[in-house]
């Protein structure tokens, strides 16, 4: 993709000379001549599909939310707040957000705890650093299905690895998936060890950007490991932990994909996300206008967490 | 092919040689080891603690996967059969394998798989990159609200989009198409506001002389801030193309037919009409997982630097 003249308006790596550009026209000069300068050239992609693909579907969404339409686009008649006092007298919409948040906090601590570990670990400088990192980041890049399926694996009552493990050291297995009071537990257990390696490379990069100047000047007083952990590395992550801590409630909270595909919200409602919640309205209940009315409940309290996680993080700058 | 041309240092030489390489190699051994001094100090204590803490946590994050792929390497008897072994009675096999690519769509999978997530990381950036370009460099009326927007759209949750979309793609005819899964997933907002910042970092004085030399606000962005950028805009590109091979949910809702599936979504499906056959299963989901696997091989540096820039500018 490197060729020589700018055909292409946005081909990242094009082998251009970055020095000022030649004043003699070549063919490319003469195929922007055709394009007008102006902003608007450069924003029309941008517009249009966000315009198509995040603005239209966000008011039509809303509308769909006052309307009684279904599946096939059939309904569609205005019935004004219904479906919001619906939702809020729906016990299940109470029960999947309770869900939700259990969800977001057992992820969360050890999301952050856990990814803290592994990177002060790794920063240590300790042989073996590409073994270290590929396997606390790589179940990240991996698909849901593959996680989903691989997990489920382990998670089988009789021959699963981990009632065998149990078993093995004189304990009841447990219903991993099955059981009502323990199938979410599992699936947030899959998603720290899924997801860990993000907020662990987040970490990485924050320690390597520690002055070494501060761990000499500690190594003078005479501070040992333990010392120059808590004295020195500690204090310097707070910023970033902030970080971390905002962007994994926000990633938690829109847990969908492995519940969905491990438990289906099951045994009972007891793993079900509001966002399984939300598809399951829409997409087997066929309908779209309760679905929509629940997306924008769930949409008000995202945006809510999301200003008060803004409202913290300024303060603490101030 | 070498990987060092892609570092966010634009200033770095672009070939390496063999032996740069392995000079590479060992000033990092050293610097690992100067770190080390200064981490954990002198003291043998430490360092055993650190490597045994280390190794801990490296075989519980390898266990599932390890597991996992050698069931899909053993006979279906062997995959479920009690007490549980590693190295299963008859033999490791290819079987699981070689069914798979001779009895389903997986083959057709992944090609969807590519070409979906090659098309989405291409027209993502060629629709962020002259946007954050204009947001960064030109003046024009609504430019402050426009940033805005985009901040505030990076909150929206995508999935909360796919009833609305969905009826969209209906009304279009759009269900079952390439453009009905690719063009919801070219809305990255983060996308273009990492590209704008980066865009602000790169010094006026450069764009300013080559307006004076009369180029247009295209050449600038061609010859002068796109050349600049190649390390943000590789990381921007792993970053783009990994959600999109993972991307479930979109591509599940909007794909019935199995031609058009990509692998995430596909295997699942087998597994259903298979029934449950675990090795099977297990032998699907690594075939899904190896692209990923052999990409994070060959880019690792980049991956770690585009994380690092995602996420921490993903504020």
């Amino acid at each position: 993709m490197s060729a020589p003249t700018d055909t292409t308006p946005a081909t990242p790596g094009t082998r251009a000379d970055s020095r000022a550009p030649q004043p003699r026209p070549g063919p490319a000069l003469r195929l922007w001549r055709r394009v007008p300068d102006s902003p608007l050239s450069f924003l029309l992609p941008f517009l249009l599909v966000y315009a198509l693909f995040l603005f239209w579907p966000l008011l039509s969404g809303l509308w769909m939310s006052f309307t009684d339409t279904a599946l096939n686009g059939a309904g569609g008649t205005f019935v004004g707040p219904d479906n919001y006092t619906e939702a809020l007298g729906d016990p299940l919409v109470w029960k999947t957000l309770g869900n939700t948040v259990l969800f977001t906090v057992v992820t969360t601590v050890p999301l952050v705890v856990v990814a803290l570990a592994m990177a002060v670990l790794v920063h240590t400088g300790m042989p073996g650093q590409w073994l270290w990192r590929l396997s606390f980041f790589m179940p990240f890049l991996l698909p849901v299905a593959t996680v989903a399926l691989v997990w489920q694996f382990l998670y089988v009552d009789d021959f699963g690895l981990f009632n065998q493990v149990l078993r093995a050291f004189g304990m009841e297995g447990l219903g991993w998936l099955n059981d009502d009071g323990v199938a979410l537990w599992s699936v947030a257990l899959t998603t720290v060890w899924w997801t860990v390696g993000f907020n662990f490379l987040l970490y990485l990069a924050a320690l390597q950007s520690i002055p070494d100047h501060l761990y000499e000047a500690a190594a003078l007083d005479g501070a040992g490991a333990w010392a120059r952990l808590w004295y020195v590395t500690v204090p310097q992550l707070r910023g970033i932990t902030v970080v971390v801590v905002l962007l994994q409630v926000l990633a938690s909270m829109k847990v969908f994909d492995q519940i969905y595909l491990m438990t289906g919200g099951g045994p009972g409602d007891s793993s079900r996300s509001l966002l399984l919640y939300i598809y399951d309205v829409g997409f087997t209940g066929y309908r779209f206008g309760f679905g929509a009315a629940v997306s924008y409940l769930f949409l008000a309290i995202v945006l809510v967490v999301a200003a008060v996680q803004l409202w913290i993080t300024t303060r603490r700058k101030a | 092919m070498s990987t060092d041309t892609l570092t966010i240092r634009p200033d770095r030489p672009g070939r390496t040689g063999r032996s740069a390489r392995s000079a590479r190699r060992a000033e990092l051994a050293r610097e690992h080891a100067r770190r080390r001094d200064l981490v954990l100090g002198g003291g043998r204590g430490p360092r055993i603690a650190a490597l045994t803490a280390l190794v801990v946590l490296t075989v519980l994050w390898l266990t599932p996967m390890l597991w996992g792929l050698a069931t899909s390497f053993k006979a279906e008897s062997d995959a479920i059969s009690l007490p549980l072994t590693l190295f299963p009675e008859s033999g490791f096999t290819l079987e699981q394998y070689s069914s798979l690519f001779a009895a389903s769509n997986v083959q057709m999978w992944m090609f969807n798989s590519l070409l979906i997530a090659a098309l989405v990381t291409v027209f993502t950036l060629a629709v962020a990159a002259p946007a954050a370009f204009a947001m960064s460099r030109m003046a024009f009326r609504g430019r402050a609200a426009l940033m805005i927007v985009t901040v505030a759209a990076i909150v929206v949750p995508p999935q909360l989009l796919i009833v609305p979309l969905f009826q969209q793609m209906v009304s279009l005819n759009l269900v079952d198409t390439y453009p009905a899964v690719i063009l919801p997933q070219l809305v990255a907002p983060i996308i273009v506001f990492i590209l704008k910042r980066f865009f602000d970092a790169v010094p006026k004085e450069l764009d300013e002389a080559a307006r004076m030399d009369g180029a247009s606000y295209w050449k600038l962005f061609t010859s002068v801030i796109l050349p600049l950028s190649r390390p943000i805009l590789a990381a921007a590109a792993i970053f783009v193309f990994i959600s999109a091979w993972n991307n479930y949910l979109w591509p599940f809702i909007v794909t019935t037919d199995p031609a058009l599936m990509t692998l995430p979504v596909g295997i699942p499906n087998i597994l259903d009409s298979y029934g449950t056959f675990y090795a099977s299963q297990l032998a699907a989901s690594m075939i899904a997982a190896a692209p990923m696997i052999i990409v994070f091989m060959l880019f690792q540096r980049q991956i770690v630097s585009s994380v690092a820039t995602t996420g921490i500018t993903g504020q």
